[in-house]
């Protein structure tokens, strides 16, 4: 593994194991309001570290658990759109011929529907949930996902030691399964550590227009938004959220290129 | 004082020697053969020549060209040196010229770059150099971008672009590999003809070419010099192990040769078969135009052809990878569906493939235990895990390798390994039929004829029928008892191997066989007895389809095409065999 890879894998596991114990080791609660501190600036006393909102909320605990929230939220529409692309490309690659093209005219189709207005009827019609979050990030993540694994396996059908299962007998399923799938885990590990950012973008986004998650469960972007309002007064409701969020981006897109950086190199031997 | 004198050179990457104090001198007007086997430092040296070395590399030692020492000279010194005074040519054309340039206007850059004539002037010299390498029509074809050419004229475009200036020394390297044999004979010609007072240095693994066309050689094995000297010397009376090694591993028409299996029963046959590809729009590409071929038990049959003869494409289609338009595959007598997706596990046991890209053929995140049993998962279910592995290692032990390689993945194993696990694949169902695609010419010398070897031993022991795809005679004289010649989709000749060699009937063969470089300095071969390359499949020529190349070619021959018939025991395409 490369230094870059330890690096940046390193910083996102700390981050994640912080946010994750935290809430546990402060006295404070994520919901507990306080009307005597409200608006409180960063402190070290009653180890309100990052302070306290407009209702007197622990900042670093309501922090520590947007990032929870959102680390949540893009792992998990990630791994949708891993499983669902994956699949779908691989089948559709592997299949070729019209099989292919009707399901690639599919993905296309899907591309075509504006996706914010396409997430906001779907808010409007239902009831906001957690749920519904998930399913939409993953529902145009995968679009991407079955693309570049169409692409791969296009080319590894091609592959000698692909028409030499062939030749032995080997089931399609098989093929699909046991030669091609894990002769993509290198571009698909490479692409879900780069979706992952995109994700959480897009849930911070409808979070910020109040389409995301719901006080007094939060997320980074709940904040954000929460901390725009405050912005004169109280910096730091702002600025802290802003700053997790800006770090984790980062994060991910280093450990992504680093990734790649790696994979490539393989390839090449 | 040397033209060219090499001194304790020495090139590493990190810890890993590529080159290892080696130590040569090269005259003016001399030409000098770099042999040895891939790894074993010859291109790096050329590179380091030239300069052209990565970032990585640490080189240490001397390299002096005409008394100027090149190793640590400046870019600007080097930039003056190269193409002036130094030239190259790569083994690929392709990859050495500029796709989006036209050949004129890229030759023409050499001139301009080292203010040797500008405009007008630079477009007549690189006009006249086409001209001289052989390019037909060089005027309007100078407007020509390098996809638009064939191999071969490539290669003379590279060729020309490396003589423009008259350097003093030309490196070449492998300029011929990427050829078919017969273009080879011709490129390398060219290469002897213009060259005049130009010192060569050529780089090959092909002892023919360097017997043929070398005053003096250089024998290369791990970076290090193993013996160097004239070349009939050297030739006659090898002194190192590796030298001898060497010239018994390179294959040699004028020698071995199987016994012809008596008559039985064929396993596989084909019969009349025809592919055919369609291309975008409606062009249609004929690859195989009614080809019958048996093979029985015991019976190595080569299929001899240069690229775009077609021989791939009958196996293949014999295999129902590619769908034949027409024609019946019998295995044991038995007629199989086109297409290998409709036919039964039990027919597809009985004939298997290896491929010539022994790594590409191996799934390269598994490993070799699982690539060799997977054949027995599919076909034999029942199996348990014990046995499997088992009979994995039996296997894998029958072609040479041992238990400590079943846990190895592709990646770390060598050529002449992966090539042996794609054997134990092919073998471990014990099917009747195998079918090697130019599953040597991958491989070096010295690994390439113990894997040859391998494959008599087995058919001895199992009675394999072997249909063994390849452009090398030479392998093809080692291996098999019977030979068909291809050209352009047909079987031009088809004999026993004796017969084909000891007196071919198609004009076509002759040539073949007389341009083949033979490692003997006395009577090297290599003579370029046919012009021009093979026509597009796309545009066959009518009649023969060997007529505009065949020295004998008459008025009949335009217009009508051969039949097969008996000529002194082969089976031969062509109207005056026999009379010739």
């Amino acid at each position: 593994m490369s230094r870059a890879v330890k690096i940046t894998g390193g910083l996102l596991l700390a981050i994640i194991v912080v946010a994750l114990i935290g809430p546990l080791v402060s006295p404070h609660d994520y919901d507990q309001a306080n009307f005597d501190a409200l608006l409180q600036a960063p402190t070290l006393e009653r180890l309100q570290l990052f302070g306290t909102d407009d209702l007197g909320r622990d900042l670093f605990v309501r922090s520590m658990l947007g990032v929870q929230v959102t680390i949540l939220v893009a792992v998990v529409a990630s791994l949708v759109s891993l499983f669902i692309g994956v699949a779908y490309g691989a089948i559709a690659g592997y299949a070729g011929g019209r099989a292919d093209a009707l399901m690639m005219r599919f993905v296309d189709t899907l591309y075509a529907l504006p996706f914010i207005f396409f997430v906001i009827l779907l808010m409007v019609a239902f009831e906001r949930n957690f749920l519904l979050i998930f399913v939409a990030i993953g529902a145009i993540n995968w679009l991407d996902m079955a693309r570049i694994v169409r692409g791969q396996t296009l080319s590894l059908r091609e592959r000698e030691f692909v028409e030499a299962a062939r030749l032995i007998g080997v089931s399609p399923a098989r093929i699909v399964f046991r030669h091609i799938a894990p002769n993509l885990v290198g571009v698909v590990i490479v692409y879900v550590t780069l979706t992952i950012p995109q994700a959480i973008l897009v849930e911070s986004f409808l979070s910020f227009l109040g389409l995301g998650i719901q006080e007094p469960q939060t997320s980074l972007g709940t904040l954000v938004d929460a901390g725009v309002n405050q912005m004169e007064g109280a910096s730091w409701m702002l600025l802290i959220p802003a700053a997790l969020l800006a770090a984790i981006l980062l994060l991910f897109n280093f450990l992504g290129d680093a990734l790649r950086d790696q994979f490539d190199a393989r390839e090449k031997l | 004082m040397s033209l060219l004198e090499i001194e304790g050179l020495a090139v590493r990457y990190g810890d890993k020697v590529a080159v290892d104090d080696l130590s040569f001198a090269l005259d003016a007007g001399e030409s000098l053969g770099l042999v040895g086997e891939s790894g074993s430092g010859k291109t790096q040296t050329a590179l380091a020549t030239l300069g052209l070395l990565p970032a990585t590399a640490t080189v240490d030692g001397s390299i002096r060209f005409a008394g100027a020492e090149l190793l640590g000279a400046d870019e600007r010194t080097l930039d003056r040196l190269r193409a002036t005074r130094i030239a190259m040519v790569f083994q690929d054309p392709m990859q050495a010229l500029n796709p989006y340039l036209t050949i004129g206007a890229q030759l023409g850059r050499i001139l301009v770059r080292h203010d040797l004539a500008n405009g007008r002037a630079a477009r007549d010299r690189v006009i006249a150099m086409l001209e001289r390498v052989g390019l037909p029509d060089a005027p309007r074809q100078a407007g020509a971008f390098p996809h638009e050419l064939s191999g071969g004229m490539r290669q003379r475009v590279m060729i020309a672009s490396a003589l423009l200036c008259a350097p003093e020394l030309l490196i070449a390297d492998e300029p011929t590999t990427a050829l078919d044999v017969t273009v080879q004979a011709q490129v390398l010609d060219l290469l002897d003809e213009l060259r005049e007072d130009t010192a060569l240095l050529l780089i090959t693994h092909d002892l023919g070419v360097v017997a043929g066309r070398c005053e003096r050689m250089v024998v290369l094995e791990k970076g290090r010099v193993v013996e160097q000297g004239d070349t009939r010397e050297i030739f006659a009376a090898p002194t190192h192990a590796h030298t001898r090694a060497l010239l018994r591993a390179a294959p040699r028409i004028d020698a071995g040769g199987l016994r012809a299996i008596e008559a039985g029963p064929a396993v596989l046959a084909i019969d009349g078969a025809e592919v055919r590809y369609r291309l975008d729009g409606r062009q249609r590409l004929h690859a195989v135009r009614g080809v019958d071929l048996e093979v029985r038990t015991g019976e190595t049959v080569a299929v001899v052809g240069e690229s775009g003869s077609g021989k791939s494409s009958l196996v293949r289609s014999a295999l129902g990878l590619v769908p034949a338009a027409a024609g019946r595959v019998l295995l044991s007598g038995a007629a199989l569906p086109r297409d290998v997706n409709d036919r039964s596990l039990a027919t597809r046991r009985g004939m298997q493939l290896v491929f010539q890209d022994p790594t590409g053929s191996l799934n390269p995140q598994l490993r070799v235990a699982d690539i060799v049993a997977e054949p027995i998962v599919v076909h034999e279910p029942g199996v348990d895990a014990v046995m499997r592995r088992e009979r994995v290692a039996e296997m894998l032990a029958r072609t040479g390798l041992g238990e400590e390689f079943l846990g190895r993945f592709p990646h770390e194993l060598s050529g002449g390994q992966a090539q042996r696990v794609a054997i134990a694949r092919a073998l471990v169902l014990e099917p009747d039929v195998l079918v090697c695609d130019e599953a040597v010419a991958a491989l070096d010398g010295t690994v390439r004829q113990q894997v040859l070897e391998l494959l008599g031993k087995i058919q001895q022991e199992s009675g394999l029928a072997i249909v063994f795809i390849t452009h090398d005679l030479a392998v093809a004289r080692s291996i098999s008892h019977r030979v068909a010649v291809m050209y352009l989709g047909a079987i031009v000749e088809h004999a026993a191997t004796a017969a084909v060699f000891s007196r071919p009937q198609h004009p076509y063969t002759q040539a073949l066989l007389s341009a083949i470089p033979v490692p003997d300095p006395q009577n090297p071969g290599g003579k370029a007895s046919l012009a021009g390359e093979i026509p597009s499949a796309l545009t066959p020529p009518s009649g023969c389809a060997f007529h505009p190349r065949c020295p004998h070619a008459r008025e009949r021959c335009r217009s009508e095409a051969p039949a097969a018939r008996d000529v002194a025991g082969s089976r031969v395409r062509c109207h005056f065999a026999g009379n010739l």
